[in-house]
């Protein structure tokens, strides 16, 4: 018989692992990343590659050679974070956008902080708002995508590139074009993604069959995308009653733009999302009123990315401020008969 | 809809693959080891000495203050000597080492089979008799029964709850004794009551054990007062706050006893060992222990007197030793890890379980990812995260802060944690700390 | 250029009104201290080891002044020469204080004391003491968690991977016990630096008989009491099933190193030829 093992208990452990958790992820953007795929080609394909390359290169190069670790590429979190990156810009985006956008993200937002699980900021929305910031011109130009809504499933892939010639996306045509422009779009294109924008947020409707596997296999809760949305729809909803001539309606707000992939998988991320069920709802709250706030008023068409990282900075406070209820805190209790 | 507690617990797979094995009675081992220390308090004080002869169920060691208990012979024989011998705290404890001559049993003891169930002593001779025969809890930590019975001045139970939920995973002594025993169980729980001067007991079940629910059911409804309790399984059931706060609805107050919200939470066993001891006069020397486990061939029940070293019960159900790395004394979530085999059974061992190599690898450790489901699964509403991280920088005093002291160790935090996070330790470190530091205030004080 | 000169101007005024606020609020808001506590202070070495007993290197400098010598809490960091001039700032007379090392006594090695069990918890002496005696059974002997290395300040104590116990760094120690106390088996022990760093000491505290003792190392002291019998200074004791050897009396002739049936008792830091070895009895010698 060999030596017996001695630790403290528990001495069983339950089925949940990291890199369950970022796998689950990874299923539930599949369907994201079909629509995508089946929009814009081999150009959505080769960026969403190339950034997943270039992020776990990036993680695997500064734990060997700066932080002299074990690699923790096993976690599958560098995979996350190059697939939401990658989603979250345009398919015609060039290579070194993409690559420089990469060590933004891992080396700056992830690595530098120590790592998974210290970092305050969402690695991919980092990346993201620092290509937005330093490649403007490329960050916005939208290709038109390859099918339309009637031929959606029935297309298959298109062998041929896109090309770059780009249709302006709802939020900017409003931007520019005032409320007018809702006209020239349908709200049923932005549901089921045949429209231009970044890779992965143009379908709502395969963001949300992913956020509902997510529920089902409890990676996350419905507190922040309920919140997020939730918040979202009244602020823009008040707004719109107020001065229906200068807003649009609440219910575009919801489906275009980055407001679903934002709201079910960039503001429930573990690391950076507050820990108690109320928490959440304050963080998905106010993710939603800044969403709405930058889209209406500020100069910016599109600010879910913004409004979370600007949220992922309260999450500390609101860690501190919201603690779970504690059992046994109760009023002094009456002594039966005492 | 079942009634459970709230907040917090995890459901660990149950795995209990004993639970049709009918209980054996165990034979008697040749050497017993009879540690002085088997119950939560002062050591018991030996009253015997080398050379002694000793009959099964003679006073060896008697309680040294309030807060102890009374130990008996297990065996009838010779005391070899009073040393010492390891047990499963890992050290080597106080122990009465008895070599075994046959059979002869105190002849004080009523060992007919028929069930006694007219109560005749009173209140206090009831109390006393738990006393002298060295009643203790059987769920686990042991605690003396008879001091939990030494109800404070200006407090009621109002309830007696007696704790048949067992929630450990793989363990199924209560489960067997409750299926096998249930008339002595209910005779015992009336004693209970009439102990305590309540006329309300609950006994609460998960529905795991739909056997036992509808047994001691129908039992139940032959007696006044007794109300079966089937509740939703969850872990950490079991826990005497997360029991009352299931069947009750009350919360025992932070840092309070079950007894501050009128309630005695026992344990099944303990109500069928008070029906032995006051019926019978046989003191408790024997229990239900459970040995079981992936690398037991043959996962069984026995009757096992105390004393009995571990590795002869595992050699009753044919292991694969070349499989086992880990063998725990009690269940998998609160259990202690065994030093060794020599270790011999107490009377708050529920049960020996072994573990196949791969089960008992700890994963390696990982960084904490902030998912919150410590959190989540903490009965107690406490953050396990955060203790665990201030107990690793030894900053004692957010620790404190953090509420260290109400956390129960139940394990549910680590059994969830998907970074493998050692957080039970960690927060174990920071509690003994802080308890020291507590204490020495209030020492100054 | 008006607007160069704008800014330069403006900046200043803000500076110097800036400069003035501070200047006064310092004034006004002074806490009056004895200066000496400040010189105190800027004599000690700063790195807050807690050697002393106390939270930091201020609170000694504190504690010093107010007690007004230096009979009381010292810093066994800075040893004689700091504590010297510290006196000398107080003004009073120094004596001088026998400079004192760490000393691991457990010579319980990975080969010495064989594993029967394996640990799998976290890396704390603290709770592995909690959990069990001790991966080679014996409950008085070296854990190997490295509690004491975390709380060096001075880097001064490591584990060596191959035996599996710490070793201290005699040049880096500074004698300031924080090791020592971190340790929940008190293993560690300060003892005289020696003459030339030479020292002789008993490596095991295990207060078991001695079969027992044997049973879980072979470098465990047995309680024989053969060294007793040969000191001639007298210099060795017996109790609780182990000797301890006295450094106020001990010559450091060593014939108790050669006597030693188990090789328990160490002699450090001596020039090795005169050292006589068989193999039964392997003195450690370091450097």
């Amino acid at each position: 018989m060999s030596l017996l093992n001695v630790s403290g208990s528990p001495h069983v452990h339950g089925r949940e692992s990291v890199s369950r958790i970022m796998l689950d992820v990874c299923l539930a953007l599949l369907p994201a990343i079909l629509v995508s795929l089946l929009c814009f080609g081999w150009g959505a394909l080769k960026v969403l590659l190339l950034s997943v390359a270039s992020c776990m290169f990036f993680e695997w190069c500064i734990e060997k050679f700066l932080m002299k670790r074990e690699s923790t590429l096993g976690d599958l979190s560098a995979v996350v974070t190059g697939i939401l990156l990658g989603l979250n810009v345009p398919s015609s985006l060039p290579w070194y956008c993409i690559v420089i956008g990469s060590l933004i993200a891992i080396g700056v937002a992830k690595m530098a902080f120590g790592g998974l699980g210290n970092n305050i900021f969402n690695p991919a929305l980092v990346g993201r708002a620092f290509l937005l910031i330093s490649f403007p011109v490329q960050m916005t130009l939208w290709p038109k995508p390859l099918v339309t809504r009637g031929s959606l499933f029935f297309n298959g892939i298109n062998s041929a590139d896109v090309d770059a010639l780009t249709g302006p996306t709802f939020l900017g045509a409003i931007k520019q074009g005032g409320v007018e422009a809702v006209s020239n779009f349908s709200i049923m294109d932005h549901f089921m993604g045949t429209v231009g924008g970044s890779i992965g947020e143009i379908s709502a409707l395969a963001l949300l069959v992913g956020g509902i596997f997510l529920l089902i296999r409890k990676v996350i809760t419905w507190h922040v995308p309920v919140a997020f949305l939730g918040s979202a729809f009244v602020f823009a909803g008040i707004l719109y009653l107020v001065n229906p001539a200068k807003f649009i309606a609440p219910h575009y707000h919801l489906v275009v733009g980055g407001m679903m992939l934002g709201a079910i998988f960039m503001a429930t991320d573990m690391v950076t999302s507050p820990m108690t069920a109320a928490g959440k709802l304050v963080f998905g709250a106010g993710c939603g009123l800044l969403t709405i706030l930058i889209r209406d008023f500020g100069s910016y068409p599109e600010g879910v990315s913004f409004a979370i990282l600007i949220m992922n900075a309260f999450v500390p406070l609101i860690n501190r401020g919201f603690k779970p209820h504690r059992f046994g805190v109760v009023k002094e209790v009456k002594n039966a008969k005492a | 809809m079942l009634k459970t507690f709230k907040k917090g617990g995890v459901h660990p797979p149950d795995n209990k693959i004993s639970r049709n094995a009918a209980i054996e009675t165990f034979p008697i081992p040749e050497i017993a080891y009879i540690y002085l220390n088997q119950h939560l308090g002062a050591p018991a004080k030996a009253v015997v000495q080398k050379g002694d002869k000793v009959k099964v169920g003679d006073l060896i060691a008697e309680a040294s203050s309030f807060m102890s208990a009374n130990i008996h012979s297990s065996v009838s024989g010779t005391v070899e000597k009073v040393d010492e011998w390891i047990d499963a705290s890992g050290y080597k404890v106080p122990t009465v080492i008895i070599k075994v001559e046959g059979d002869e049993w105190n002849e004080s003891i009523d060992r007919s089979p028929e069930l006694v169930s007219e109560i005749k002593l009173d209140k206090q001779q009831i109390v006393a008799k738990m006393k002298e025969m060295g009643i203790v809890g059987l769920g686990g930590a042991a605690f003396p029964t008879h001091v939990k019975y030494a109800i404070p001045e200006g407090k009621t139970a109002e309830y007696l709850i007696i704790n048949g939920v067992e929630c450990e995973p793989y363990l199924t002594s209560d489960y067997r004794l409750m299926m096998e025993h249930s008339d002595e169980i209910i005779v015992g729980i009336q004693i209970q009551m009439k102990a305590l001067g309540t006329n309300q007991a609950f006994l609460g079940i998960e529905n795991n054990k739909p056997e036992a629910i509808e047994l001691l059911t129908e039992k139940a409804s032959h007696v006044e007062g007794i109300t079966v309790v089937p509740l939703k399984m969850k872990y950490p059931q079991g826990a005497e706050k997360q029991l009352i706060k299931a069947i009750t609805g009350r919360e025992v107050p932070s840092g309070r006893l079950p007894i501050d919200v009128g309630c005695v939470v026992d344990n099944v066993g303990t109500s069928y060992a008070t029906y032995y001891a006051v019926q019978k006069n046989q003191p408790l020397f024997e229990r239900i222990v459970t040995v079981t486990g992936y690398p037991v061939r043959k996962p069984s029940n026995f009757l096992v007197r105390t004393g009995t070293p571990i590795s002869k019960m595992l050699e009753a159900v044919n292991p694969d030793y070349d499989n086992c790395g880990k063998v725990i004394s009690g269940g998998p979530m609160m259990g202690k890890a065994l030093v060794s085999l020599d270790v011999a059974v107490t009377k708050g061992t529920s049960g020996v379980l072994m573990m196949t190599k791969g089960e008992s690898q700890r994963h390696e450790e990982q960084n904490c990812i902030r998912c919150g489901k410590c959190l989540d699964a903490c009965p107690m509403g406490l953050e396990p995260y955060l203790i665990a991280s201030y107990s690793k920088l030894q900053n004692w005093d957010k620790v404190e802060e953090a509420h260290v002291m109400d956390c129960i160790e139940c394990g549910s935090c680590q059994f969830t944690c998907p970074s493998f996070r050692p957080l039970v330790d960690y927060i174990r470190v920071g509690k003994r700390t802080v308890g020291q530091i507590i204490r020495s205030r209030n020492i100054k004080k | 250029m008006s607007i160069l000169i704008y800014a330069v101007v403006a900046l200043t005024l803000i500076g110097v009104i800036a400069a003035a606020l501070l200047y006064f609020t310092a004034q006004k808001f002074k806490v009056e201290e004895d200066e000496r506590i400040g010189k105190v202070a800027a004599l000690l070495p700063g790195a807050n080891c807690g050697g002393c007993g106390l939270a930091g290197c201020r609170n000694l400098a504190e504690a010093i002044v107010k007690r007004g010598d230096i009979d009381g809490p010292s810093c066994p960091v800075g040893g004689n020469e700091v504590m010297t001039k510290i006196a000398s700032v107080i003004g009073v007379e120094a004596v001088a204080a026998v400079p004192k090392v760490a000393v691991v006594r457990c010579a319980g090695s990975f080969a010495a004391a064989k594993s029967k069990s394996q640990y799998d918890g976290i890396q704390s002496c603290a709770y592995a003491n909690s959990l069990f005696s001790g991966e080679s059974g014996c409950r008085y002997g070296c854990l190997g968690c490295g509690d004491c290395t975390r709380a060096c300040k001075f880097d001064a104590i490591s584990i060596d991977k191959t035996t599996g116990l710490p070793v201290v760094d005699d040049e880096k120690c500074t004698g300031c016990g924080a090791c020592a106390r971190a340790c929940p088996r008190s293993i560690i022990e300060l003892r005289n630096k020696g003459p030339k760093n030479r020292r002789v000491f008993v490596s095991c505290v295990n207060a078991e008989k001695g079969a027992v003792a044997k049973k879980n190392c072979d470098n465990a002291c047995i309680g024989c009491g053969k060294c007793v019998k040969v000191c001639p200074f007298e210099a060795i004791s017996l109790d609780k099933n182990h000797a301890y050897i006295d450094f106020n009396k001990c010559k450091m002739c060593r014939k108790c190193v050669e006597e030693c049936p188990t090789g328990a008792i160490h002699a450090v830091n001596f020039p090795p030829k005169k050292v006589v070895e068989t193999p039964q009895n392997v003195v450690n010698v370091e450097n």
